[in-house]
């Protein structure tokens, strides 16, 4: 594996500690082995990629959807996957995923989608769930339509109600699964725009999945690479020192592409 | 101020007219927080600073807790202080208030003279859907009779299996208890005559004329009729349908011809099942309760029930199963593109079924009156 590194490594204890973990499905089907990398509080890291080579698994493996095969997944210095029920409740509260399709619940209104999280592990009234959920929307530019369906919104103002719902909590960890694909070029930065604002008001560790050469040259701070056919990470650090220093064909044939994409009027 | 930022706390100092709040600890919005009412303490300040100083950790709690002073403030006509807070949380509270001022809910309340208009043009608007599917439907089955090497063969035996072959349990269950419950009941009134063998001509008429039939559509309604409402409301949502249409292909000739048609074969072979399972349910009552053997029970039955009877069910039959695929079918191609719109496409599959079959079974009892048969 390749390592580019911008800064010092942080002594602090790391947000997200993976350490040997291996991912797979049932069937001994084994689609990432051996992967360990750290993400610091505060950080945007993405978990960049061609198709099919894991992103999405390694994203379900850490937030305990799927169980890793080896290794542990650490939140804050505690394993997450071996915890009781009530322990992982707890550690649940402090996490907000953004899932590729949104995953809105159909039956309820946006701001009935943002607020249920709040009722769930709040102890807030009616009206100020009603008063914070609303704020949320806002916050992502979706103010005057806290009571349509999510049937009745366009797919990138999904997205959008998505991540206000994951951002209901105030979590310290924010997980993207591909927040961009389909998207127009214009949704799409303004969802990167909102990123950056999310850490910039909670110092939020953003995880986010994605193959998207614009967002991830433009607002990832670094990137681990994963690779279908070494079922593994194969470089690892910000994007712009990968893109320029990297001797790996598989990094450069994926990042150069991103650069010639940026330069582009 | 309290003394280790750990839980959310608050004091307030008092100093005439003006309320200072002194906030401390960290503020989460999953844990407990200092209510203003409680700090306020009935007083009624003309001026509000609060500082936030002693704050740790802080998230949209604190936002919360500030809103609901500076709204206080706002009510009652006091100045709220909050120059000395960081610009971060300003800018928040700021975005708090506007969203708080330009949410407006959106009101989807209508008009009695409105829902009434609205109701009658969906009763109008669903009869013409009905109606417009059942003439697709035709012709479909009639492309099938011209064309019957362009059928998808393999699907319907799929489905002949599925709705078939598949059901044999639930419906050898069913019948069997309905035959028991019908010998059972007709023993009740029937043993005050001394008419005890007489069950076994009850069990038999009912099986073969009604009971066989009705029970069968009833099962196949809830269980094939709700799968077929969901597996095309789902491909429906998928977009798996538009993909058909686009490529040319009639989404009835695709799926809903396979499916009928294998529900429409298979129906009568069910019932007719169930009518000998509800006749041995009735026949085993009537060994074990009123010790009719089996013989007697299968002799006395044969003076009453003939063919016509047999055939009469079969017809039924043959009807309940094109509305049970039909009333499957039409829900699922018109459930609403959402995880919602596929609970309801089942429920409504199961509930027009059952409602056209007793309509249909209605009918038949007053054709076949008529007719004598």
């Amino acid at each position: 594996m390749e390592t580019a590194a911008a800064s010092a490594q942080p002594t602090e204890v790391p947000t997200i500690a993976v350490e040997g973990v291996a991912c797979g499905y049932d069937g001994g089907l084994v689609v990432l082995k051996d992967l360990t990398f750290r993400v610091t509080r505060g950080e945007i890291f993405f978990i960049i990629g061609g198709s099919g080579c894991g992103k999405s698994t390694l994203l379900r493996n850490l937030i305990g959807i799927h169980q890793p095969l080896a290794g542990t997944v650490k939140f804050n210095g505690e394993p997450f996957q071996y915890h009781d029920p009530a322990a992982r409740r707890e550690m649940l509260k402090t996490f907000g995923v953004l899932y590729q399709s949104a995953a809105l619940w159909s039956s309820l209104t946006l701001r009935q989608n943002v607020a249920l999280p709040l009722e769930e592990y709040t102890a807030l009234n009616h009206r100020e769930i009603e008063e914070l959920a609303t704020l949320k929307l806002a916050q992502v530019g979706l103010t005057g339509f806290e009571d349509y369906y999510p049937a009745e919104i366009s797919g990138g103002m999904k997205k959008r109600a998505g991540l206000a719902r994951a951002l209901a909590l105030d979590p310290a960890i924010v997980f993207l699964d591909e927040p961009s694909a389909g998207l127009d070029p214009i949704t799409s930065r303004k969802l990167d725009e909102l990123v950056l604002q999310i850490r910039e008001m909670f110092n939020t560790t953003l995880v986010v999945v994605s193959h998207e050469l614009a967002s991830i040259f433009s607002i990832a701070d670094r990137v681990i690479m994963l690779d279908k056919a070494s079922k593994g990470i194969i470089a690892e650090g910000p994007p712009r020192l990968l893109a320029r220093e990297s001797r790996d064909a598989r990094v450069t044939e994926f990042l150069h592409r991103g650069d010639r994409l940026e330069a582009a009027p | 101020m309290c003394a280790a930022p750990i839980a959310a706390c608050a004091s307030v100092e008092a100093a005439g007219d003006e309320l200072t709040v002194a906030l401390g600890g960290d503020w989460r919005i999953t844990g407990p927080r200092p209510a203003w009412e409680e700090l306020r303490a009935g007083r009624e300040p003309q001026r509000v600073t609060v500082r936030v100083g002693g704050v740790g950790k802080w998230d949209s709690s604190l936002l919360l807790f500030l809103f609901e002073v500076q709204q206080w403030c706002r009510m009652a006509g006091a100045y709220f202080d909050g120059e000395a807070l960081p610009e971060k949380l300003r800018t928040m509270l700021g975005q708090l208030a506007r969203s708080h001022e330009t949410s407006v809910p959106f009101d989807r309340s209508q008009s009695f003279m409105e829902t009434v208009g609205t109701a009658t043009l969906q009763i109008w608007q669903k009869g013409r859907e009905i109606a417009y599917f059942v003439g697709e439907c035709t012709l479909s089955l009639v492309k099938l009779a011209r064309q019957p090497h362009k059928f998808r063969w393999r699907d319907c035996l799929h489905e002949m299996q599925q709705c078939g072959a598949m059901a044999l349990p639930i419906v050898s269950l069913i019948s069997f208890l309905v035959g028991m419950t019908l010998a059972y009941t007709g023993a009740l009134v029937l043993r005050q005559y001394g008419g005890d063998i007489y069950v076994a001509d009850l069990v038999g008429v009912a099986m073969a004329r009604e009971m066989g039939a009705l029970m069968t559509a009833i099962v196949l309604a809830g269980r094939t009729g709700a799968a077929y409402a969901a597996h095309l409301g789902n491909m429906k949502a998928n977009e798996e349908i538009d993909a058909l249409s686009t490529l040319g292909i009639s989404p009835v000739d695709f799926l809903v011809a396979p499916r009928l048609l294998a529900l429409t074969l298979m129906m009568p072979l069910l019932s007719l099942y169930a009518c000998c399972v509800g006749i041995v349910g009735g026949m085993a009552v009537a060994w074990s309760v009123l010790d009719i053997l089996p013989v007697a029970f299968w002799v006395e039955m044969l003076t009453i029930v003939d063919l016509s009877d047999v055939l009469s069910g079969l017809v039924k039959a043959v009807t309940f199963g094109v509305i049970v695929g039909l009333a499957g079918c039409l829900r699922g191609l018109q459930a609403d593109r959402s995880a919602a719109g596929v609970g309801q496409a089942a429920t409504s599959a199961v509930v027009t079924a059952i409602l056209f079959i007793i309509v249909a079974d209605a009918v038949y009892a007053v054709v076949f009156d008529i007719l004598g048969i």
